[in-house]
């Protein structure tokens, strides 16, 4: 894993409970407990450790938000296009 | 022994109307009060579009000492009671004045003082403050003033709950006067918090949508920020009668509860409880209710939510039921929205005209009552609950009545 997704994982995991924070790119966000709420403020911590604009909108359905794999795929997307 | 409530004035100042005559004509028209922002730079917002109290000049309502005095959200409250003194043509002499109750609902108070002396303090480095700052911005500044303003000297005080403020104000002034404990109530809500701090706030917190407010409409994107004020004047019915008053309406009872469970998202159980306490306070059977101007925020989980509670509240009357938004013109006014909605079904009622849940672009399954899509509908109404849900899980409900 680089360190980009070190990173995610671990942003990730300090919304989860202590003992699902092993987390795999399969593991699902409301499974993992990761209600609306959440969810707006691990983007909050994402947006301002990489310096990025996230587009979300919590009244959306977005199905690439659904897994760990899908939050770490997008951000390393948004960072790659960050100049 | 307990009195019965009646409106003989209102008042309004909205994104749609700055009169209450002109926010008649706009509601029934299904006039979208929800466009780009001027007040804040929008060009550094994500969600750019508001609903702003368009070309609202404090120099056509006060001199320049009271421009100074008054926050945004003051100017508005005041104009709007105002209004509503005026329409009910009563003046507060022979003692009426220290017996007259000012509750005006707010959800955040003097936002624009706050964020204008902020940028000047953190961002350009200003070495004091106007004076007059925390006056200006304190959260009974609105209740303050218009207290001031129309000479009302009996119980005054503020009421702040986020999205139900209004409606929680004008409850508990219907109860100052049901119980006797006053004659006349001057009462409503008031929010200015177009402010480019508190818009940056409600950015962060995804809710707000990019395009418009589309309540109960698939594919619906979440709430837009508004703005304005609406007040009413209460009374018992018999000091109504007594100096020959329009009777305007009457609001027959109030409900109220508590979430105690999540800070933001909405929750059926104490939307359900507030409905059933208001129907109860007013002693309705479900069938009564033709009507209910829904609390129809926009956002995925208000509407959803607030519609599954409806439905568990009236059984199968709901599928009778007429509910429309408000919001979908006049965007989220905060805490003046309760107050703007009990106008609104006032006059409705008055009317026999559901105003339209307006930018309305097809049904959602999971919000399946009639809300009256983009057109408004005649209909004959003699008793309707306006609804609002708070932040927090403070919930208030008003049962009104058309005529006495």
């Amino acid at each position: 894993m680089n360190n980009v997704a070190a990173d995610i994982i671990a942003i990730i995991a300090k919304r989860v409970p202590p003992e699902k924070r092993n987390l795999a790119p399969t593991d699902r966000l409301d499974e993992l407990g990761i209600d609306s709420f959440n969810a707006v403020e691990m983007i909050f911590d994402l947006e301002e450790k990489f310096d990025i604009q996230i587009p979300y909108n919590s009244n959306d359905v977005r199905p690439e938000f659904q897994t760990v794999g899908d939050v770490i795929a997008a951000i390393t997307k948004l960072i790659g296009s960050h100049p | 022994m307990t009195h019965r409530v009646v409106v003989t004035g209102w008042g309004v100042v909205s994104s749609i109307g700055r009169t209450a005559a002109s926010y008649w004509e706009s509601l029934k028209d299904g006039v979208c009060g929800i466009a780009e922002a001027t007040l804040i730079p929008a060009d550094q917002l994500n969600q750019k579009v508001v609903a702003e109290v368009k070309n609202f000049d404090p120099r056509a309502h006060f001199d320049d000492r009271q421009v100074a005095m008054l926050d945004r959200v003051a100017q508005f409250a005041v104009v709007a009671a105002r209004e509503a003194v005026a329409h009910a043509g009563i003046s507060f002499g022979d003692g009426l004045s220290e017996k007259t109750a000012t509750i005006i609902g707010t959800g955040v108070g003097g936002q624009n003082t706050q964020d204008d002396n902020y940028k000047r303090l953190y961002g350009e480095g200003a070495k004091r403050l106007h004076p007059l700052t925390i006056p200006k911005l304190m959260v009974n500044a609105p209740a303050s003033q218009v207290s001031m303003h129309c000479g009302l000297r009996g119980p005054a005080f503020a009421v702040a709950s986020a999205c139900a403020s209004g409606t929680h104000a004008i409850g508990l002034a219907f109860q100052q006067v049901r119980s006797g404990a006053v004659p006349c109530a001057v009462t409503g809500g008031a929010d200015a918090c177009i402010t480019f701090g508190t818009m940056k706030g409600w950015e962060a917190m995804r809710v707000t949508a990019p395009d418009t407010c589309r309540p109960f409409s698939r594919d619906r994107k979440g709430l837009v920020i508004g703005e304005g004020a609406a007040a009413v004047v209460l009374e018992s019915l018999e000091h109504a009668q007594a100096r020959g008053a329009r009777i305007l309406g009457e609001i027959i009872g109030f409900g109220m509860s508590s979430d105690a469970g999540d800070l933001t998202s909405p929750d059926e159980g104490g939307m359900v409880r507030a409905i059933e306490d208001a129907l109860a306070d007013a002693r309705l059977a479900p069938s009564d209710v033709q009507y209910v101007n829904a609390h129809g925020t926009g956002t995925a989980a208000n509407d959803e939510v607030e519609t599954s509670a409806l439905k568990r509240a009236f059984g199968r009357h709901s599928q009778q039921l007429v509910i429309s938004s408000n919001k979908s013109m006049l965007g989220h006014a905060l805490g003046a929205a309760g107050a703007l909605e009990l106008v609104a079904t006032l006059m409705s009622m008055q009317e026999a005209i559901v105003p339209p849940t307006v930018n309305y672009l097809g049904p959602d399954p999971k919000c399946d009552l009639d809300c009256v899509p983009n057109a408004a509908r005649p209909m004959q109404m003699d008793t309707a609950l306006s609804n609002s849900f708070a932040f927090g899980g403070l919930n208030a409900v008003l049962a009104l009545r058309r005529s006495v």
